[in-house]
């Protein structure tokens, strides 16, 4: 695995904790977070449901704030961030992938792409990140003329577009059938090697940390444990 | 409560802004509605009933002198109930609040106790002594206006004389519900007055012993109207009757019955606009909540509601939005009644004006809310009836855009992805967008039409003071002078020019068109006193022929070369045929012009005038008002800037608040639209946004998706209501201008740009808020969910 940064991780996270609400009806969602990830990583979050592995991808994906504590992405600070910066971060490094694909039902998959490479600095043409997830022949569809996982390829490839630092995918197989959700995750990987693009994965399906480099798993809003992976699986030998 | 009515609650709750704005704008609709209905039955109700309690007379016949025993021939008329003769003319009297004379009617009282037409209502003081030929009623509004209470003395010039009357009391009368100078359209109370005195003393100053000048004339039920009137006419003709004429051309009654249909016009026009941008309003928000609830509906069904009942959930809400808004219209309606009565009562002297809620129209007000929503609410409906349980619970499918416009040639292939957004989403619900951009255009319309009219006065008041009449001021002389006397006027000092004019009563005929009026008789190339073309430009008047105001000529249905009969109603009565040589604009009244020596040798009475324009020099009103005094001809003296100023005031007055309420009711539905649209479009594309955000678009840029979409809908409801607006102007123009006076449509770039600022103000508010509303979404939510 290449880093390509000088540092030597992406993320260095310092006792993050995230309350929502106030009193007694406060939900502890994150209770004290310390965690690096390293660049080009394949990170993949397991844990129960309200187990806290959204809320960390969230503050990681400049999407929420943290109530306490520190998140380093690379030299900058996630949490002394204005909102406007935060939406340079995500405009400049970072790329999702949702579980409902969250494309625009009013652009082809072409124009989904290009929504984002018009204000990313440094894309790859939309034909380029088409091709990457496979769909060329489907270039000029709407969304309402594509397969679930035809939709969350596009949504890779807008993701994948602006050649970003951190691909954040939350449940990104968690509608698709296996076979369908295996292409997704091959496609991921592809990324991974071709663009050296750090990964964060969140999924309910264990059988998919064998393809991470690293396996977080979460309970009530902790992390429980950190299991390191020599041996990653690529997706085609993935079963769920 | 149970859980759907717990559920209705708390979703009106969560709409509550948008609920708020649909409700304002049916509560302006009903308002409107039940404040014109009210008054179209406060008004006709107080007026029949003053009528009916004072006998107001159904036929009015002046005539020059009728000997007494003439009454019992009238009588003899089949059709006539009963028939009462009086004694009327015109005097002026000095009052101490003003330089000149003021111009007064004098009419006189009969004898006997018994009930009589045209009874006056006393409203202080004691009715003249038969026996005492010095005492005299005075019309109410006269007397306020210049303090004049019962025990004052009045100095009173009739027929040429001039004496001391004592004033024993003040009252209204149905004739002078409405009234103003003469030759004057709008009302001012302090420059026209009317004395009732005792017959004898009248007919002794007036040289009318034995006689009449103008019979009253009530009719049995059924009688024909025409038939009496010409019969009357028959009888009067020999002793030089202008011909009878009813009520309806009466012009108190006139402005009175012409206010009450206007108000009748609008009010079944004006507030349909306002309830059919709520029905549109209900539509789309209840379309948007069956929409966003449709797997709630799939749920409910599952457990054994019925259609009907979900429906009803619906309309319900539908209902509770209509209603609170008729609630509110009705209370509304009532306080802008209120409001109103002070402004009705300033113009319409009429004894008493109480603002009655009409319950048929509160009813049929919140009977056309609850249609309205019902038709809302039910096309929004239609949804639910097409869907099993199954297929409602089951995430609907992506919105299908693959029949839209593909933007791949030409400029289209520039725009950027936020743009085809917008575009498509446009073009996907090309009827909501119409639906709105009609919407708007309508509020804008009404708005802009009022303005229109509102500026198009202000040109009748400068075109008919400035442009037409240039003089200071009008002499009126008590009977027709010579042309000695108009040299006597431009040898005083103070006047700088003197124009005679010679006023002629006539009937017009064309076929079966018949029109009571007078003609003007002006000099060759006056200065003061014009005719003028549509160009404004003076029409020289020909020594043949007539000149018709563009009115009269529309009344008549007659052009330039037609021919036209003409009886004349004055010295020697002669019926004669003349031809239209021109046709003159005019904005007030109807006026007929000829050569002032052709109308003389017409009526066989040649140099002679009924008045005359005159011209001051600067600083010399006082000294001209004091000469003047001294002329026992002169019946009295009008100034040209004290009519200008009631109409202006009038105008002021109404077109203030008019202007606001325009503007008030254009923002109310504008806002209504925008922010309904707006907020229906960003709860469908709250996912959309969310995911812009995340994407890394700025607040801005995502809220341009949203907020472009408004913004074309505007822009194209700006000159579609520009248009509509014009349009209606005329429409209001051509449905309210009379023969009394007309409307001017003219081009009015101010309207215009007070309407479209008030469109655009409201579109940018609503749009603020929505934008505010963007910025507080947690984007995290929105991405959960599937929609």
């Amino acid at each position: 695995m290449t880093s390509v940064h000088d540092t030597d991780h992406a993320f260095k996270v310092q006792g993050l904790t995230k309350t929502y609400g106030e009193g007694h009806s406060a939900v502890h969602a994150l209770r004290g977070a310390d965690l690096e990830i390293g660049d080009g990583e394949i990170v993949v979050l397991l844990g129960a449901s309200g187990s806290g592995k959204s809320t960390l991808l969230n503050i990681l994906g400049g999407l929420d704030r943290a109530t306490s504590g520190s998140v380093q992405f690379r030299d900058q600070d996630l949490t002394q961030m204005s909102d406007r910066a935060l939406t340079n971060y995500r405009r400049r490094h970072v790329g999702f992938v949702f579980q409902f694909y969250n494309l625009m039902p009013s652009l082809t998959a072409r124009e989904n792409v290009e929504l984002v490479t018009e204000i990313a600095e440094n894309p790859i043409t939309a034909e380029r990140a088409l091709e990457l997830v496979g769909l060329t022949k489907r270039i000029d569809h709407f969304p309402a003329q594509l397969s679930g996982g035809e939709q969350q390829r596009v949504a890779i490839a807008r993701a994948v577009a602006k050649q970003p630092d951190v691909l954040f995918c939350d449940e990104p197989t968690g509608a698709l059938d296996s076979t369908t959700g295996r292409a997704v995750l091959r496609v991921i990987q592809d990324v991974n090697e071709a663009l050296g693009t750090t990964v964060l994965l969140i999924t309910h399906a264990a059988a998919t940390a064998a393809m991470a480099d690293r396996v977080i798993h979460f309970a009530d809003g902790q992390i429980q444990k950190v299991e390191l992976n020599k041996n990653r699986l690529s997706a085609e030998e993935i079963h769920w | 409560m149970t859980p759907l009515h717990a559920k209705l609650m708390r979703d009106l709750w969560r709409i509550k802004a948008q609920a708020a704005a649909i409700m304002v704008v049916i509560a302006i609709g009903v308002g409107l509605q039940i404040m014109m209905t009210g008054f179209v039955s406060s008004l006709t109700l107080t007026r029949d009933a003053y009528y009916e309690r004072h006998q107001l007379a159904d036929i009015f016949a002046p005539v020059v002198r009728a000997p007494n025993y003439v009454e019992s021939r009238l009588a003899d008329i089949p059709g006539i109930r009963t028939v009462e003769t009086r004694l009327n003319s015109m005097a002026s009297a000095k009052v101490d609040t003003r330089e000149f004379s003021i111009s007064m009617q004098v009419l006189s009282l009969p004898l006997h106790g018994r009930r009589h037409l045209n009874e006056v209502r006393l409203t202080q003081g004691r009715m003249p002594d038969a026996q005492r030929p010095d005492e005299i009623l005075l019309l109410e509004s006269f007397a306020t206006a210049h303090g004049i209470a019962p025990g004052a003395q009045l100095e009173v010039t009739l027929h040429g004389v001039r004496r001391w009357y004592s004033v024993v009391g003040t009252a209204q009368s149905p004739e002078f519900i409405y009234f103003a100078a003469p030759g004057e359209f709008i009302p001012d109370d302090a420059r026209f007055g009317v004395i009732w005195m005792g017959r004898p003393a009248l007919a002794a100053a007036l040289d009318l012993e034995g006689a009449f000048n103008e019979a009253l004339v009530s009719l049995l039920r059924g009688a024909n109207k025409d038939a009496v009137l010409d019969q009357i006419d028959q009888v009067l003709d020999p002793f030089g009757a202008p011909g009878a004429f009813g009520l309806e051309d009466f012009q108190s009654d006139r402005f009175l019955s012409e206010e009450i249909s206007g108000l009748e016009v609008t009010s079944s026009t004006v507030p349909p606009v306002f309830m059919m941008v709520a029905a549109f309003l209900l539509y789309i928000v209840t379309s948007r909540m069956i929409t966003a609830e449709r797997e709630e509906i799939g749920l409910v069904r599952a457990f054994g509601y019925s259609k009907r009942e979900v429906a009803s959930h619906y309309l319900e809400l539908a209902l509770f939005i209509a209603v609170t808004g008729a609630a509110l219209g009705c209370l509304l309606g009532v306080l802008l009644g209120r409001a109103m009565v002070p402004v009705y009562t300033t113009y319409y002297k009429l004894p008493f004006l109480l603002f009655r809620l009409e319950f048929a129209s509160f009813a049929s007000g919140l009977l056309l809310s609850i249609t309205v929503a019902t038709l809302g609410g039910i096309w929004a409906l239609r949804g639910i009836f097409r869907l099993t349980p199954a297929q409602a619970m089951r995430p609907p499918t992506p919105p299908d855009f693959s029949h839209s416009f593909s933007f791949k040639k030409g400029v289209f292939a520039r725009l950027d992805q936020p743009t085809r957004m917008v575009l498509r989403r446009l073009m996907r619900q090309p009827w909501r967008m119409l639906g709105a951009v009609i919407g708007i255009a309508s509020g804008m319309a009404l708005s802009l039409a009022m303005l229109i009219i509102y500026d198009g006065f202000d040109v009748a008041i400068d075109r008919t003071f400035n442009v037409v009449d240039r003089s200071d001021a009008t002499v009126s002389f008590v009977q027709n002078v010579p042309m000695r006397t108009i040299y006597d006027l431009q040898g005083m000092e103070g006047i700088s020019h003197a124009e005679p004019v010679r006023f002629v009563p006539v009937v017009f005929r064309n076929g079966l068109r018949t029109y009571k009026g007078s003609i003007t008789g002006l000099s060759q190339a006056p200065i003061l006193h014009r005719a003028l073309d549509k160009g404004l430009q003076p029409i020289a008047l020909p020594e043949r022929g007539i000149v018709l105001s563009t009115p009269l000529a529309d009344e008549l249905d007659v052009a330039v070369g037609d021919t036209l009969m003409l009886e004349i109603r004055e010295g020697r009565q002669q019926t004669v045929m003349t031809q239209v040589a021109g046709i003159a604009e005019s904005l007030l009244g109807a006026p007929a012009y000829m050569d002032l020596a052709a109308l003389g040798r017409q009526v066989g009475e040649p140099n002679r005038f009924s008045a005359a324009y005159i011209a001051m020099r600067d600083g010399a009103q006082s000294k001209v008002y004091a000469d003047l005094k001294d002329m026992p001809a002169v019946a009295g003296i009008s100034l040209r800037s004290e009519a200008e100023e009631a109409f202006q005031k009038v105008m002021d007055e109404g077109a203030g608040s008019a202007r606001f309420i325009m503007g008030a009711m254009a923002f109310a539905i504008t806002f209504g639209i925008v922010y309904n649209v707006a907020r229906v479009a960003q709860d469908e594309s709250a996912r959309d946004l969310a995911s812009l955000r995340v994407l890394g678009f700025r607040h801005s840029e995502a809220a341009f998706v949203l907020l472009g979409e408004l913004a074309v809908v505007v822009l194209l409801a700006l000159p579609l209501g520009l248009w509509m607006g014009t349009g209606l102007s005329h429409l209001i123009a051509q449905g309210f201008s009379t023969d009394l006076y007309q409307i001017p449509v003219i081009f009015a770039p101010k309207a215009y740009g007070s309407s479209i600022s008030v469109v655009v103000c409201a579109a940018v508010v609503s749009g603020w808020l929505v934008q505010r509303r963007i910025r507080s979404t947690d984007i995290t939510l929105a991405l959960k969910t599937r929609e």
